[in-house]
């Protein structure tokens, strides 16, 4: 389907210029390197919680040493030394009374570098920001428009202490502690992240957005999100993410649980630019990311996912389909190039009757790198007439690269219909020349047919991050003709 | 316009084109007709820039300048166009998304601003209207499931929209039926002027009815072996190449 019509020229908005590769120096307050019970407790301290919260980050660090690195996606880099890591960064210039005219001059210079100027937020109707730099969210906006609907949005330390029933209530209900190795550490040493409720019948009246940037040398982040979306309601989140280039490994190990209750909808939108090491495969950020929704009746959780970043990518959005009815969508672009590797899919828990789960994943393999996808169709004993269609297509580039596909389907009902489709394919030449001939470069033809294969994908975002996802596919495959 | 001189040019070694000599100025239509296999696609290709094809010897001069060493998209720019004989499919890209891709690629070469959004959807509609196309059409996949008549209708619809300077038509008639050549045909007519020019390259005569030429080339094992008026189409018409041949190897 091409959506790209007359009307969308009218639409058109100006595309900003995407960078990543900047860093600005910002006085950071990091604790000494390293993890032990002492830190987990100093972190816990820092973010002045409560001592459920701090029990809770101990009981997951106790699991955490006892658990093993995974070791089974198709991607290889030399382990994290997780003694040499620095769990705690603030930016030193927070204070919660400052109004966002009285942010420092350097911050606010980042977020112009990042398109989201204090100015362009105000501008841009409907989306609330609530950024996060290094791991303290540092201004929010919005917040009363969204208050007056009784929607809770920002950060989960503040959510901590203002909600804590909510949190309580919900936090690892979705991502146990003890889930995975990155999850549990996580759990142990999680820094910031956003935390949003949407009460019942309730439609959020914007797309609430949050920028998450790495800043800081050495630091792993550990973003930690949490959306609720009681019954009857509905909200679109958009997440986006740019970092500065580094020398060195940077490790991201994210937790995102969303819970949509009965008749609810949330659509979860991600545009991922880590830095992905340079050329020769140098530095770049280890995304280790754990992200799992779960529906009860007649809910919806829709993923959407635009990756180009990172060295070495793990990330499975996956939905649990309890309710009945309920229903579980996975779309997803993957770039890879250069020496960036990737194994990323979905997986689909089929509990409920009468659920329904759609995948399309859409996987670009440029350069030397490898592009994997793995996905996940389970089908339960007591699920009636689960339903599921995955499509996987790769698009490679040149002779170098790699794309794999590991699909597994476990079907316990026999009333299960699972729907499978792959394809692969190559830029051809004769595109290129037919472009060419048109008076369009190489560069720009290829960045033209990869915005054509993603397309399905592309269009289930909202526009704004639609036309910042197309140019950063552009970006991403840059030098990559050869 | 176009001046070759002495153009040999070769494939993977071997030797397609050995020595064409054609001068096409301002305001005139030509035409290349052939047997298959004598070079007239080769001939289309090298004009356009594609890669594979290596100029071995001989000038190729637009509007005096020598354009052997531009890339293929530069000498769009200067307004070479070319309708391919098969064009290709680009899944997901629309026309309407494809074409203004490649008129802001030649505005930004010749220094110019984006086409402004408005004046882009007056020129889209004004182009379609007078070749018949169906707007709806424009939001399809470019030539992904187009018939044979769609994808080269589709084609000069691009050829509209860029108002090129020189416009080869490759087998522009081959997968016609009558009407859709016809509006094609009306279509060229209504785009030539005294400043661009056309060089047809076909098999049949038939498209000639429509799209009159001042010259008609035969070309046979690379080289243009006869050269005359719009009459010399009616006599390859009727009495095919052999004639030609016979002359050639005499």
């Amino acid at each position: 389907m091409s959506k790209y019509t007359e009307d969308d020229l009218r639409e058109e908005l100006k595309t900003k210029e995407y960078e990543y590769g900047f860093y600005t120096d910002i006085k950071s307050d990091t604790f000494p390197i390293g993890l032990n019970e002492d830190i987990v407790r100093a972190i816990s301290k820092k973010k002045e919680e409560p001592e459920w919260m701090t029990q809770w980050r101990l009981e997951a660090f106790k699991v955490w040493q006892e658990m093993q690195e995974p070791d089974w996606a198709n991607v290889h880099y030399k382990k994290p030394d997780f003694q040499a890591i620095a769990y705690y960064s603030a930016p030193t210039s927070v204070d919660p009374n400052k109004t966002l005219d009285d942010v420092d001059p350097d911050l606010l210079a980042m977020y112009k570098k990042l398109g989201i100027s204090v100015d362009e937020q105000k501008k841009m109707n409907n989306i609330a920001m609530d950024i996060v730099v290094d791991s303290v969210s540092v201004a929010t906006t919005f917040k009363k428009t969204l208050a007056e609907k009784g929607i809770i949005f920002m950060s989960i330390s503040e959510a901590i202490k203002e909600h804590p029933e909510l949190v309580k209530k919900y936090l690892g209900t979705v991502v146990p502690q003890k889930d995975n190795f990155y999850a549990a550490l996580n759990s142990a040493v999680f820094s910031d992240g956003s935390f949003c409720y949407i009460p019942k019948g309730v439609k959020c009246p914007m797309e609430l957005s949050t920028y998450f940037r790495i800043n800081q040398a050495g630091t792993g982040q550990f973003e930690r999100t949490l959306v609720i979306a009681d019954e009857g309601s509905y909200v679109s989140y958009l997440e986006g993410c740019t970092a500065p280039s580094r020398d060195e490994n940077q490790l991201h190990a994210a937790v995102v649980e969303l819970i949509a209750l009965d008749d609810a909808e949330i659509k979860y939108s991600t545009v991922q630019n880590w830095f992905p090491g340079n050329a020769e495969g140098k530095g770049g950020v280890y995304n280790f990311v754990t992200k799992r929704g779960l529906c009860e009746k007649n809910a919806k959780i829709s993923w959407t996912q635009v990756e180009t970043g990172s060295a070495v990518t793990w990330k499975y959005p996956s939905c649990v389909l309890k309710g009945d009815n309920s229903v579980g969508e996975f779309y997803s672009i993957a770039v890879t190039n250069n020496y960036q590797q990737a194994d990323t899919g979905t997986k689909m828990i089929h509990l409920g009757k009468n659920t329904k789960s759609t995948i399309i994943s859409k996987g670009i393999s440029a350069g030397k790198s490898q592009n994997s996808y793995r996905g996940l169709v389970q089908v339960s004993s007591r699920a009636e007439n689960a339903r599921n269609f995955s499509q996987c297509d790769s698009l490679l580039m040149g002779n170098e690269c790699g794309a794999h596909t590991f699909p597994y389907i476990e079907a316990k009902n026999k009333t299960a219909q699972i729907e499978h489709e792959a394809t692969t394919s190559k830029i051809g030449e004769d595109q290129i020349f037919y472009c060419n001939q048109r008076g369009i470069d190489t560069e720009k033809a290829i960045a033209l047919i990869v915005n054509g294969f993603s397309k399905d994908v592309l269009n289930k975002l909202p526009m704004e991050f639609a036309v910042e996802a197309q140019k950063l596919l552009e970006i991403s495959l840059e030098g990559s003709v050869g | 316009m176009l001046k070759i001189n002495n153009l040999h040019a070769s494939v993977e070694d071997k030797s397609i084109l050995k020595g064409i000599n054609l001068e096409i100025k301002a305001g005139e239509v030509h035409a290349i007709m052939g047997p298959n296999g004598s070079g007239k696609s080769t001939l289309a290709s090298v004009v356009a820039g594609k890669e594979e094809y290596e100029v071995t010897d001989g000038t190729i001069l637009l509007e005096g300048e020598d354009i052997e060493e531009l890339a293929a998209e530069e000498r769009a720019h200067k307004g070479i166009f070319l309708s391919f004989q098969y064009p290709v499919e680009i899944p997901g890209v629309s026309v309407t998304n494809f074409m203004k891709t490649a008129i802001n690629a030649n505005r930004k070469a010749k220094g110019l601003e984006d086409m402004p959004a408005n004046e882009m959807l007056k020129l889209i509609r004004e182009k379609s209207e007078m070749l018949e196309i169906d707007r709806k059409f424009l939001s399809r996949s470019l030539n992904e499931g187009f018939s044979g008549g769609e994808k080269k209708r589709n084609e000069i619809f691009q050829m509209a929209m860029l108002e090129p300077k020189l416009a080869i038509l490759d087998e522009t008639d081959s997968g016609l039926d009558i009407d859709a050549l016809r509006i094609v045909a009306n279509g060229v007519n209504k785009l030539k002027s005294k400043d661009n020019a056309v060089l047809v390259i076909t098999h049949y005569q038939r498209l000639l009815d429509y799209i009159v030429p001042d010259f008609v080339h035969v070309l046979y094992n690379g080289k243009i072996v006869k050269s005359g008026g719009k009459e010399l189409a009616h006599e390859l018409e009727e009495k095919g190449y052999d004639w030609i041949k016979e002359e050639v190897n005499a």
